[in-house]
This record gives structure tokens, sequence and C-alpha cells, in this order.
């Protein structure tokens, strides 16, 4: 039975977007709404009776569903196949159950907008093609769902294309991940030429066997590592998310939480064997995650507009999942990439209910006060943030972290035989990311929320947006206590769940260890009370952003670099095309014209020889048979 | 046995009387128009009939061939008409078939200045198009070769758009004297069998056996090879295609994309890599480069574009060049992703070429900087004209990433760098795809612009249809790559004794 649920898993959102699309906006906003939800609600129930099937086999097992064969020729052959084990168990849950609250939060918020067809089609597209990217069992089918959830991205940004400062974030997203794309083709390339077929099973059995050379492995994981960082919005690749903020706050929430950003933690996280087998690669990832959760918190620390923080965050907590991945507890990884889908599409719902009330003010500066006016979405946006800067104890974020930390303190990376690192330095990086995220986002609690009125708040927030804000509180509080330190009740539910086989386990681990990863919030939150909280706090007046703040010019310019070198390098093709166009046609021109004169040089010549004088006629005919007859003879 | 001979001459006939209707009455009527269309639209109905038993009847004497015709033309030069038809031809002749469809249904309509000539014109090309795929008699092939071009150059020239006399002129002297160097060619091919063996024949089955030296299987090989090249396109030879298409009527455009560069495509498997295997493989490696520098270049070059059409055209030689490089990578697989990828291109760029007619009919302009968004007004053919874009752009799940993906995979067997290099190709290609999607469709719309009426239902079901098939040749395409795969000339000896 499972076998049959499985590809019917993924048919209800495809069946759902292909009804809405078909039917062109004639179904109105409550039929496109309700079809979208029922759609995703029924891919939810589906997906928790394949997990209870799956748990309640035997360990270590999964279901397997090859549907039909993509490509058989000599020497590779291909399947559009399923999968369903831990790993993707997990995924499916997340993304079916936050997608679902997602959708109907989205029926409510975008209600009154013209395109809700479109917009539905494309979130169930969106849901559908994440559901085939997480559960193929090849990695051809999921390279057909990598692409397609980058495609909805960009349908989905550029929503509102009346404005082209949309379509060019939408663009601009795609063409980012497109590169990471090719990367990850390439890839799959090697890997396919190596093995003989793209089955992740099949490759992950050839990797560890040693049929792949160690210089192909590497290079293949260096590929892939590319492809992930492009998805995800890690360093060098991170400029396309901020922008991303472009299209409606649901669609940012999916792109955040749910879909889109985790992809590239996912293959990571299911291409283990391969990547474990290439301890540069490793080390690059977790270093490469390092920058990027800093960097990521710097950047939000200095944000203006709402959105824009919570998008910056996203960068710099899935470089926590990065980081984790590098170091090998990919458990750690995915445990965070589920807290995190529950508190970050909590915080951008929260967001996006705010800003629709303050009639679309998105500047922090100009908000302010609100928890008297809308106290039950301050209680919502406050929990939301105390899971992302893991307030100990209380909040899922806390755990997730933790295992993280803990994970990275006790890795050591090989680099060559005989040389390896302690992670102890990207522990205290990583520690002050934590620190740092406790302290923008509760700078962006204070100033909105608390102190002087800002903006006038106006309507009230519908019921269809509130029941979902309400199940993501309870999922930010209480979605972690399934995986708890050795120091607290030693409970690993979490990490037995996906790998029964060999549980994480430290019980070496310091108390002090716990202990900081609970201070460093809390010095955090400290600070931005200090700072932004108390009523006559320096910095409450001082508008950060651009503002005459040395330390933001610096931090803008740096941000400015990628889009000053993508607009330098759109100049260069396009004067290098109009030079190619010059030169070609200049050529194409001087090819006619000696074409021309040659010719008519020619007609000049042969004019010459009948000029109508007999004698010279008959000296050309004397002489044309001597040749022959020369000829002829001679030869 | 009738029934090829048949395929060849049911569209000149049905042209010829579509002609005829045109001209029943001596002042065109819109009544008169419509019957020539109408004569057009039966011809090719009993086309797709003839197509559809060949393909599903069983065809005797036919032997390694699915079907097979042979009788003698000119004796004395040992010159036959000989026509047959296997995998790969089959399924070419069903994508110009396929194609012909959304062409009369959604633009032939719309020609209003002697609309019988146009229609004789059009049946004339794909006439010529299915001779070239059939032939299998060196002499018949170039002359069916050269039969496509003369109504293609009469319709680019007649009833083009501003440019039409240069297009035309280029497109004429570009495959013309490209035409010439292969039947240079073919003649010597001719002559080295006849002095190796004493017996005069223009038989492709014969031929493929002639004794070569390697230089001269060199020289002859390039000369059928600029042949099919100037037609691909491959890049130095490329000039005359985005001139022709931009300037050619919407049908014309179609049948150049969609069907037009395939004979180029179709002759290099069958008269370059099979009649010379080693000459092509020692060539290879040049081949290859020229497919990858095309691949960029034509993408490069797409980006840069303001009008629509050229945009498109100059896609098209970025997607041939994957089929120039999946020809001759050597293996099986680089084949079918060859053919796959002109089956996929050919559906794909053929929408489009019709998208962007049917916005040039309405708008009466292709500078993509005076079209705004059209998607308020027509979202039926804003759609459309997204899914296409898409397509193009190689998304998997579609029929053109099947074909790249193949091709790539082969051209990483041979060198991964130049794999790499090719795949890179991909990002530019994703420019030029949304950078028309946000220009034409999903874009503000432009002040003082008045759209037309949007796609018509019947129409929108037509294209539909190409969407599926889009879909299906990317989703599934094992069914198609097992059947479309052309007779290895070793096979083809075997049936010519049966044969009568």
């Amino acid at each position: 039975m499972a076998t049959f649920l499985l590809p019917l898993l993924v048919l209800c959102p495809l069946a759902a977007s292909l009804i809405i699309f078909i039917s062109a906006g004639r179904m109105g906003a409550r039929g496109a709404g309700t079809v979208a939800c029922a759609g995703i609600g029924v891919a939810a129930v589906l997906s928790i009776i394949v997990s209870v099937i799956l748990l309640s086999g035997p360990t270590g097992g999964g279901l397997q569903v090859t549907l039909w064969p993509w490509v058989h020729v000599a020497g590779f052959s291909a399947d559009i196949a399923f999968m369903l084990d831990r790993i993707s168990m997990i995924m499916i849950l997340v993304v079916t159950i936050v997608g679902l609250l997602i959708h109907v939060y989205a029926a409510g918020y975008m209600r009154d907008d013209p395109g809700i067809a479109r917009f539905f089609g494309c979130m169930t597209l969106f849901v559908a093609a994440m559901l085939v990217l997480v559960l193929s069992s090849d990695l051809l089918c999921l390279f057909i769902g990598w692409e397609g959830v980058g495609l909805c991205s960009y349908l989905l940004i550029g929503f509102w294309y009346d404005n082209p400062a949309n379509t060019a974030a939408a663009r601009k997203a795609f063409y980012v991940t497109r590169v990471g794309d090719v990367a990850l083709l390439c890839g799959l390339l090697l890997l396919a030429t190596a093995t003989g077929s793209p089955r992740i099973g099949a490759v992950l059995a050839a990797v560890t066997n040693g049929q792949v050379s160690a210089s192909g492995i590497s290079m293949a994981a260096f590929f892939i590592l590319m492809g992930a960082l492009a998805k995800s919005a890690q360093v060098p690749f991170q400029a396309w998310l901020p922008d991303a903020m472009a299209g409606p706050t649901p669609t940012s929430a999916l792109i955040h939480a749910a879909t889109m950003v985790t992809a590239g933690v996912y293959l990571i996280a299911r291409l283990h064997d391969l990547f474990v087998m290439a301890a540069p690669v490793m080390a690059l990832t977790a270093v490469l995650g390092t920058l990027t959760l800093l960097m990521g918190a710097c950047a939000a620390l200095v944000q203006s507009d709402l959105k824009r923080i919570l998008a910056w965050s996203t960068i710099s907590q899935v470089g926590y999942m990065f980081l984790a991945l590098g170091c090998g507890v990919w458990q750690a990884a995915l445990f965070h990439l589920m807290t995190h889908a529950f508190f970050k599409a909590l915080l951008f719902l929260a967001a996006g209910a705010v800003i629709m009330r303050a009639r679309h003010e998105q500047d922090i500066f100009r908000l302010g006060g609100l928890r008297h006016a809308m106290p039950g979405l301050t209680v919502a946006f406050v929990i939301g943030a105390s899971a992302l800067a893991g307030l100990p104890l209380v909040t899922a974020g806390f755990y997730s972290k933790e295992m993280i930390l803990s994970g990275v303190w006790h890795v050591r990376f090989g680099l060559t035989r005989d040389w390896t690192v302690t992670g102890h330095p990207l522990w205290a990086m990583a520690l002050l990311g934590a620190f740092l995220t406790a302290l923008y986002i509760f700078r962006c609690v204070f100033i909105v929320f608390f102190g002087k009125a800002g903006t006038v708040a106006a309507g009230r927030t519908s019921r269809l947006m509130t029941i979902p804000l309400g199940c993501l509180c309870v999922l930010s509080l209480c979605g972690g206590v399934i995986e708890m330190p050795d120091t607290l009740p030693s409970l690993h539910l979490f990490s037995a769940l996906l790998d029964p086989a060999t549980p994480l386990s430290h019980a070496d681990e310091p108390v002090w260890l716990v202990l900081a990863g609970a201070v460093v919030p809390l010095a955090g939150l400290a600070l931005a009370w200090m700072l932004w909280g108390r009523p006559s706090s320096v910095m409450r007046g001082a508008r950060t952003a651009g503002g005459p703040d040395g330390r933001h010019d610096v931090l803008s310019r740096w941000q400015d670099i990628p889009d000053r070198a993508g607009a330098a390098a759109g100049g260069l093709v396009r004067a290098a095309s109009a030079r190619v166009f010059a030169v070609r046609a200049g050529f194409l021109d001087m090819l006619a014209r000696w074409s021309g004169r040659i010719g008519r040089w020619g007609a000049r010549m042969l004019e010459r020889l009948h000029n109508g004088r007999m004698r010279w006629y008959a000296a050309w005919i004397a002489g044309g048979l001597c040749m022959a007859l020369a000829v002829a003879v001679l030869s | 046995m009738i029934a090829l001979p048949a395929l060849v001459l049911l569209p000149v006939l049905g042209g010829g009387v579509a002609w005829v209707a045109g001209r029943i009455r001596p002042v065109p009527t819109p009544a008169s128009r419509d019957a020539a269309w109408w004569v057009a639209l039966v011809t090719l109905g009993m086309e797709t009939l003839l197509l559809a038993l060949i393909t599903f009847g069983h065809q005797p004497h036919a032997g390694p061939w699915l079907a097979h015709f042979s009788m003698p033309w000119i004796p004395a030069m040992g010159i036959a008409i000989r026509l047959d038809m296997d995998g790969l031809s089959l399924s070419l002749i069903w994508l110009s078939l396929v194609l012909c469809f959304p062409c009369v249904f959604l633009s032939t309509r719309q020609v209003t200045v002697n609309a019988g000539a146009f229609h004789f014109l059009f049946l004339a090309t794909l006439a010529g198009i299915i001779g070239t795929f059939l032939a299998t008699d060196l002499f018949l092939f170039f002359f069916f070769w050269e039969l496509m071009l003369v109504p293609m150059f009469v319709l680019i020239a007649a009833w083009g758009h501003e440019d039409r006399q240069r297009a035309a002129m280029t497109f004429f002297m570009f495959t013309q004297g490209s035409g010439l160097i292969m039947l240079v060619s073919i003649l010597g091919l001719v002559m080295a069998h006849y002095r190796a063996t004493g017996v005069l024949t223009f038989d492709y089955v014969t031929l493929s056996r002639t004794p070569l030296s390697p230089a001269l299987s060199m020289l002859i090989m390039v000369g059928f090879f600029v042949a099919f090249a100037v037609k691909l396109p491959v890049v130095p030879v490329h000039v005359w295609l985005p001139a022709a298409h931009t300037q050619a009527p919407t049908a014309a455009s179609v049948l150049l994309a969609g069907i037009l560069l395939k004979t180029g495509g179709y002759g290099m498997i069958r008269f370059d890599v099979m009649l010379f295997p080693d000459a092509a493989s020692r060539f290879a490696p040049v081949a290859m480069g020229m497919g990858v520098v095309g691949i960029l270049y034509g993408a490069w070059m797409s980006c840069a574009q303001d009008d629509v059409k050229r945009l498109i055209a100059y896609s098209s030689v970025s997607h041939m060049g994957f089929v120039l490089t999946g020809i001759f990578c050597g293996s099986r697989m680089g084949m079918q992703g060859a053919i796959m990828q002109m089956l996929a291109h050919g559906l794909s760029t053929a929408a489009l070429f019709v998208i962007a007619g049917a916005i040039q009919d309405r708008l009466h302009t292709r500078d993509m900087r005076r079209i705004g968004g059209l998607w308020a007004a027509m979202p039926r053919l804003s759609s459309a004209g997204v899914f296409f874009a898409v397509a193009a752009l190689g998304m998997p799940g579609l029929g053109n990433f099947t074909g790249e993906f193949l091709v790539l995979l082969a051209t990483w067997h041979v060198s991964p760098a130049l794999a790499t290099v090719a795949a890179a190709g991909l990002v530019p290609a994703a420019m030029y795809a949304l950078r028309m999607v946000n220009r034409i469709f999903l874009a503000a719309p432009r002040v003082g612009q008045s759209p037309g009426p949007d796609f018509p239902p019947r129409q929108m079901a037509v294209l539909a249809c190409v969407m599926a098939l889009v879909a299906v040749l990317g989703l599934y395409p094992q069914p198609f790559m097992a059947f479309s795969l052309p007779l290895p000339v070793a096979a083809m000896t075997g049936g010519k004794d049966g044969a009568p």
C-alpha cells in the first residue's frame, strides 16, 4: 500500500496546481485557496500515514517505488523512482505540515489579490517539486525537483511583476541558483560516468567500495557542494536571498522554512557517505558555513527592513546547518532544519501579518510600540524570536543549536593523513554567532513592538491567519524537546529516529559547554535590552540604516559588492556583444564588398576578351588550339 | 510499397489543389482564402493518416527497413528512386507533421495575400523535407535537398517582413552554395566507387562499402559536412539563420526552425557519421569544439537581442550546438541525445515562433522594448509563452533537458572539460529565456499599447497538445528513444536482397 501512497503524495499538490492553472482564474479566490489547501492537506495526511508505515516496519529499511524508466541506454540507466527512508521522512513531514500551515495562512493573506490563482498554482507546484526532490531515489529525478523548486521560486518572487525591481530580483535568484545547478549537473555527470547509474544507493555503494578514484570523489563532492551552496544562499552565493523578499510574504515563508533553501542541506545530508570520503570538501563546508553564519548575523544587525532582517537570519541559520554538515553531524543539521522551519515560518508569517496591518510599512524604525495594538502578534513574534535566538530550555532552537555546537566541539578534521585540525575555533565562532543572533533579533523585537508608537495599526488579523500562527507557536516552543543534551535529561529521540544503528552520544561532554550555549543568547538579549529596549537607551533614536554611521556604511558597501560585480560584468558583456556585432557586421560587409569587387573585376577582364576585333578572336582560337594540342601530345 | 512515394507526393498534390482553390474566383474573397486553408488542412490530415498506416501497419518486403520503395529513374547512370524509412526518419517525419498542425491552425489562416499560392509553397516545402528524410539514393537526396529550398525562398521573399529580400537572398546563397559543395562530394564518392568497382551507382547502401583512402574520405566527408553545417547551423556559417528566421512569415519560421534545421542534423547522422565512420571519428574533436562554441555563442548573442524572433533564432543556434556535439561524440548515447534534442527543440522552438508570430499579428512589432506585459491582457498566450521559454532554458522534466543531458553525459565520457564548458551554456540559456519572459509576458503593461484578443480555446488546445508532448519527452523519453534510432549501415545490406 505504501508503494501506492508515495506517488500519490507527490501527485496531490501537483494535481491541485494543474487544476488551478487550467481553471485559469475562473475559480475565484476562495476556490483556489480551498483547492490548494486541500491538495497540501491530503499530502500532509498521506505523509503522516507513510511515516507511520515506515516506522512500524523493520529498522533500517525503506520504501522503494520505481515508477517508470527515464532513460536506459548502453552504460547508463536512470528511472523515475521514489524512496522513503528516515531522512526523507523528516523532510516530507516538515514540507507538508509547515507547507499546509503556510497555505492556510496564505488563503487569508492573499484573499484580495487579483492574481491569486497564479499564486496558488505556483505555491502548490513549489511544494510538489520539493516533494519530488526529497523523495527521489535517483539523482536525476532529484534534479527535476531541484530545478522545479528554482523555477517556482522565480515565478513567486516575481509574482507582482508590475514592478521591474521584483522581476529583477526573481531573475537574480534564478541566475545565481542556476550557476549552482550547472555545478551540480557536472557533479552528477561525473558520478554517473564513474558508476553508470545515478541511483543514490548505487552511487554511495560504488563510492564506499572504492570504485571511484579519490580525486573523482573530491571533485564530485566539490561540484555538489557548489550546487548546495547556491540553492541554500551560502557564501559566496548569498546575494539572491535578501532580494527574494520581493515576493509575497507566504512565499518568503515557504522559501525560507519548508522548501528551497533547505534543499542544499538535505542533499548533503543525503549524500553524507560521499562527503565523508572527501575530507577537504567537508572542511571547506564547515568553514564556509561558519563564514556565512557570522556574515548573515552581522548583516542582519544593520538592516532596517523587517523582512530583510529575517532573510539574513535565514542565511545565518542555514550557515549553522552547513557547519554541522561539514563537521559530519548531519543529524544535528536535520534537527536544526526542522526547528528552523517551525520558527522561521512563524517569524515570517507574524511579520507578514504585522506589515499587512501596519499598511505595508516594512521599515522597523517607522513601526514601533505595536505591542499595544496587536498583542497576539507580539506574542507570536517574540516566541519566534526566542526560538531563533535559542533561549535556553523553553524553545526548540536551543536544543537544535546545542546539538550543533556540541558536535562542532568534538570534531577533528583529518585534512591529510597526519594533519588534523580541531574544531574549537569554529565552535567559538558559532558561539559568537549565537550571541549576535540574539542581539539582532531582539533589536528588531524591541524596536518594532516596544517603545514609542509609530504607524497606526488598522484592521484585524483574520482567523485563517491566526490559526497557523498558533500551531507554529506551539511547534517552535515544544518541537525541540525530542532531543536533549546529555547534561540535561538525556533524550535522543530524534537521532534515534534518524539513525537507530549509531546513536550520537557525547557522554564525556563537559557541563560548561551546555552552559555556554545557554548563557550566550541570554547575554545577547540583555545587550539588546540595554541598547534598544530601555526607554532611554542610546541607540533608540539613532537610525542605523541610512544614517551617518560608519559601521553601517562599510557593511552596506561590502554587501553591494556582488551587485556591483554583477552590474560591471553585465556592462562588460553588453559592450562585448556590441563589439562582436560590429565585427560581425563589418566582416559581412567586407565579404560582400570584396565579392562584388572581384565579380566586377572578372567581368571587366572577360569584357576585354570579346572586344569585337576579328584578329583577336582568331588569335585566341589559334592559341587555344595550340595549347590543346600541346597538352594532348605531351601528356 | 506505394506508401512512401504517396507520402512525398500527397503534399504536392494537395498544395496544387489548394492553389487552384484559391484561384477559382478572379478576385480573392475570404471564402476562397478559406478554401485554400481547408484544402491544406485536409491534406495534412490525410498525410497523417497515411503516416499512421505506415507506422502501425505491417510493410511486406521491407527487409530491415520499416518501409521500402525503389524503382529505376535513370538506369544509365545508376540513379533510382529509392525511398527507405527507418526509426530516425519516421520520428522526424512525425515531428514535421505534428508541427504543421499548430502552424496551419494558428498562423496560415491570417495570410491574406494570395493564400492559395502560400499554401502550395508551404506544402511543397513539406514534401521536399519528407523526401529528404526518406531518400536513400544520393542523387534523389540532393534533388529533394534543393527542392525544399526553392519554395522556402519564395515564402520568405514574398510573404516576409520588412527586410525580406535581403534575408531570402542570404538564405539562398548560403544553402545553395553549400549544396553545390555537397553535389561535388556526391559525385566524388560515386566516381571513387566507379573507379574501385566499375559500377556506377548512387545507391546509399552500395556506396557505403566504397573503399576510400583516409585523405579522400576525409575530403568527401567534409564536403558533406559543410552543407549540413550550414543547414544545422554551425557557428561560423550560421549567418543566414537569424535574418531568415526573423524576416520569414510565421508559418515559414516554424518550418525553418522546427524541421528544416533538423535536415542538417539528419544529414550529419546519415551521410557523415554513418557513411564515413573513420573520417568522422577523426573529425570529431573539431566538430565537437564547433558545437560547444555554437552553444556558448548562440546563447550569448541571444541574450543581447531586442527582437523577439531574433532572440529565438539565436537560441536555436545554441540548441543546435548540442545536436552537433552529440552527433560527433561517437557513442550511441550521444546520438540518441542529439535526436531527442532535435525532437524537443523542434516542438518548443516552433511553438515559440507561433507565439511570437501571434504577438506580431496583434501588436505589429517584434521589438521587446515596445512590447509590455501581456499577461494581464492575454493570459493564455502568455502562459504558453512562459511554458515554452522555460522548456527552452532546459528545465528538467521537459524535453530539451533530456537531449541536453544525454549529450552532456556522452561528452563527459570523451572529455570532462569540454562537457563542463558546454554545461556552462545553460546559464546564459536561463538569461535569454527569462529576459524574454520578463520583457514580454510577466512585465508591467506598456502605456498606449492595445493588445488584441487572446488565443481562443481551440487554438489553445492545439498548443496544449504540443505542451503535453514536450512534457512527455521530458518525463518518459524511453519509448521515443527506443524507436527513433537510425538503422545501422551493417543491417541495411541484409535487406537489399529481399527487396525487389
